[in-house]
């Protein structure tokens, strides 16, 4: 793609551009590491000589006392598992709506998709205190649901917007060839244009999971009991537990970490495009 | 009945059917909140009992009341936000920029470190920089005694001198890959014949980017500038873990405040209140930067 190579820069420039990338890199980079390595370390090496190095014994007793003691596989599984649910109902139901906005011809449509739209410049912080007091008057707090439904609710405007630009792309002729076979509204939406939405899924996942995922006011009023707690509430209850051993810590926060770095490694090009594709769709 | 009769009841009940899901969640998580907290703002309330009604009073102790620190916590997001727009924004343009210019396995690889911090939970960082931020183990201050500058070292999130700064590093830092890579999206976005076009008349890679890409990508900017402005606004996590609104609660913003209101004093009229002052900022900020592009484009 280099089709425009009539007038170069000075080297100078380049080299200073480079330079410029690299040391945003290392700012960008280094936390991770320093993350990492404190993780493995005991507080005699963290607060001796070594504490950027590498660790020079890697004491991975960290990782089974954060796993064990501070419980950080069960909040890893909350926050999968809150995660996951509140992506899936999101998704659902933005699909749905959408079809009813984009694919039916009704007088109100417009109208509908201007309403969901206000939910995107809707603070989280706008429905937590009516909602607070009907979940604790109503015994619904300390429960898995008490964040998916409310994260579910709060990542639809987007999954709207995005699921939109998708289905727009879908030709209309697809829905008239269905309604000639047959087929109703139901079933067009089902056999048709669900399946054809597919990249959307993708898309709207990845701008639901960095909602939800690392969602923390809601987590922390709303969840008080340890059993059901995310990872951001676990980490902030952790430190509080380990506030001079710093070792426990670096890995409750590398555990919490790292699987989603690793995932990204691998699909990085397929993340960003997802988020591009969001970004040029909405 | 007739065959078109037949087709508008359908329809009629796929429109409901389909909308259902979607309008119950959207009504009673985020539009009757809403209006419940409009309503309780006027209320002295403790959250169980009925409350008292006191119309706007809550607004204007919210404004006059020095001592519930409103005005302040305001100022540090406004604060917040002007970093974001003229610190944070710039940077993840040039990035975007630069990157866009080429597509080699080098933009590819820098684009995905720049992005990483992104996926990293707020929490995460508050904690990370914490450590950071230590006064005796931090690396800040270990960094200043290894360089002399020991005349440097702060106390970084427990001094009201540094403690707003401290917050607002990391925040800067870890949205920077969220704009450029939205920003991106924009500059790949760009038909490649408009550049050679404005390159065969003479123009440098910046003038192209100065003249060509910037106007062609406005739409996207408007969006970051929103979302920078607005999440500024919104900010909670990190100032939960790096300084709880201190030392004397000279770093809350509004969010804190609210769930102060909630849980240390018990005063959920009031909650209600900045509640709802948030909602009204946000749109008003949301149009007021909207108006502000559109002038530009005149």
């Amino acid at each position: 793609m280099e089709s425009y190579t009539l007038k170069e820069e000075s080297p100078v420039i380049k080299v200073i551009i480079n330079i410029f990338l690299v040391i945003w890199a290392v700012i960008n980079l280094f936390p991770i590491y320093f993350m990492f390595t404190f993780s493995l370390k005991s507080n005699e090496e963290i607060f001796g000589e070594n504490i950027i190095g590498l660790p020079k014994h890697w004491l991975w007793s960290n990782y089974s006392s954060a796993l064990n003691t501070g419980n950080m596989a069960l909040y890893f599984f909350n926050s999968l598992l809150v995660t996951t649910l509140a992506i899936a109902i999101s998704i659902m139901a933005a699909m749905m709506a959408c079809y009813a906005i984009t694919r039916i011809k009704w007088k109100f449509s417009g109208l509908t998709n201007a309403f969901f739209m206000l939910g995107l410049t809707i603070p989280i912080q706008a429905s937590i205190v009516p909602v607070y007091v009907v979940m604790s008057k109503a015994h619904w707090l300390n429960k898995y649901s008490t964040l998916i439904v409310p994260y579910s609710a709060f990542a639809l405007s987007m999954a709207i917007l995005i699921c939109t630009g998708f289905m727009s792309e879908i030709p209309f002729a697809l829905d008239e060839a269905a309604r000639i076979d047959g087929c109703g509204l139901f079933g067009t939406f089902f056999k048709i244009i669900l399946p054809l939405m597919k990249p959307a899924v993708s898309t709207v996942g990845i701008y639901s999971y960095l909602q939800c995922w690392n969602e923390f006011m809601f987590a922390n009023v709303f969840i008080s009991d340890s059993k059901h707690r995310t990872l951001p509430v676990g980490i902030k209850a952790l430190s509080g537990q380990y506030t001079t051993d710093w070792g426990p810590i670096g890995a409750a926060l590398a555990i919490a970490t790292f699987p989603t770095l690793i995932v990204y490694l691998f699909l990085s090009r397929k993340i960003q495009a997802s988020f591009i594709a969001g970004a040029v769709k909405g | 009945m007739s065959e078109k009769k037949k087709r508008k009841i359908e329809e009629g009940l796929a429109i409901f059917v389909f909308l259902l899901p979607g309008l119950f969640l959207f009504i009673s998580i985020l539009i009757a909140p809403i209006a419940v907290s409009v309503y309780r703002s006027m209320f002295d309330w403790n959250g169980f009992s009925e409350g008292t009604f006191i119309g706007f009073d809550n607004y204007i102790e919210l404004f006059t009341n020095g001592s519930i620190k409103f005005v302040n916590s305001l100022k540090n997001s406004l604060i917040l936000a002007f970093f974001s727009v003229f610190v944070q924004l710039p940077l993840a343009l040039m990035l975007a920029l630069i990157l866009g210019r080429h597509e080699t396995r080098k933009e590819r690889t820098f684009l995905s470190i720049f992005f990483m911090p992104v996926l990293i939970s707020t929490v995460v960082i508050g904690q990370l920089w914490l450590k950071i931020y230590n006064p005796d183990y931090g690396l800040l201050n270990r960094f200043l005694d290894a360089v002399h500058l020991e005349s440097w070292k702060h106390v970084w999130v427990g001094d009201i001198k540094t403690a707003l700064g401290s917050i607002i590093v990391p925040t800067v830092w870890q949205y920077v890959g969220y704009h450029m890579l939205l920003m991106y999206a924009g500059v790949k976005g760009v038909d490649l014949d408009l550049r050679e076009a404005a390159m065969l008349d003479g123009a440098t890679k910046w003038q192209v980017d100065r003249y060509v890409v910037i106007p062609i990508i406005k739409p996207i900017l408007r969006v970051s500038v929103i979302f920078a402005v607005t999440g500024s606004l919104k900010t909670y996590d990190l100032v939960r873990i790096l300084t709880e609104g201190g030392p004397f609660q000279s770093t809350e913003v509004p969010s804190t405040l609210l769930e102060n209101m909630l849980f240390l004093r018990n005063r959920y009229g009031m909650g209600s209140t900045i509640s709802v002052m948030l909602i009204l900022l946000c749109f008003a900020f949301a149009l007021l930067i909207s108006a502000a592009f559109k002038e530009r484009d005149e």
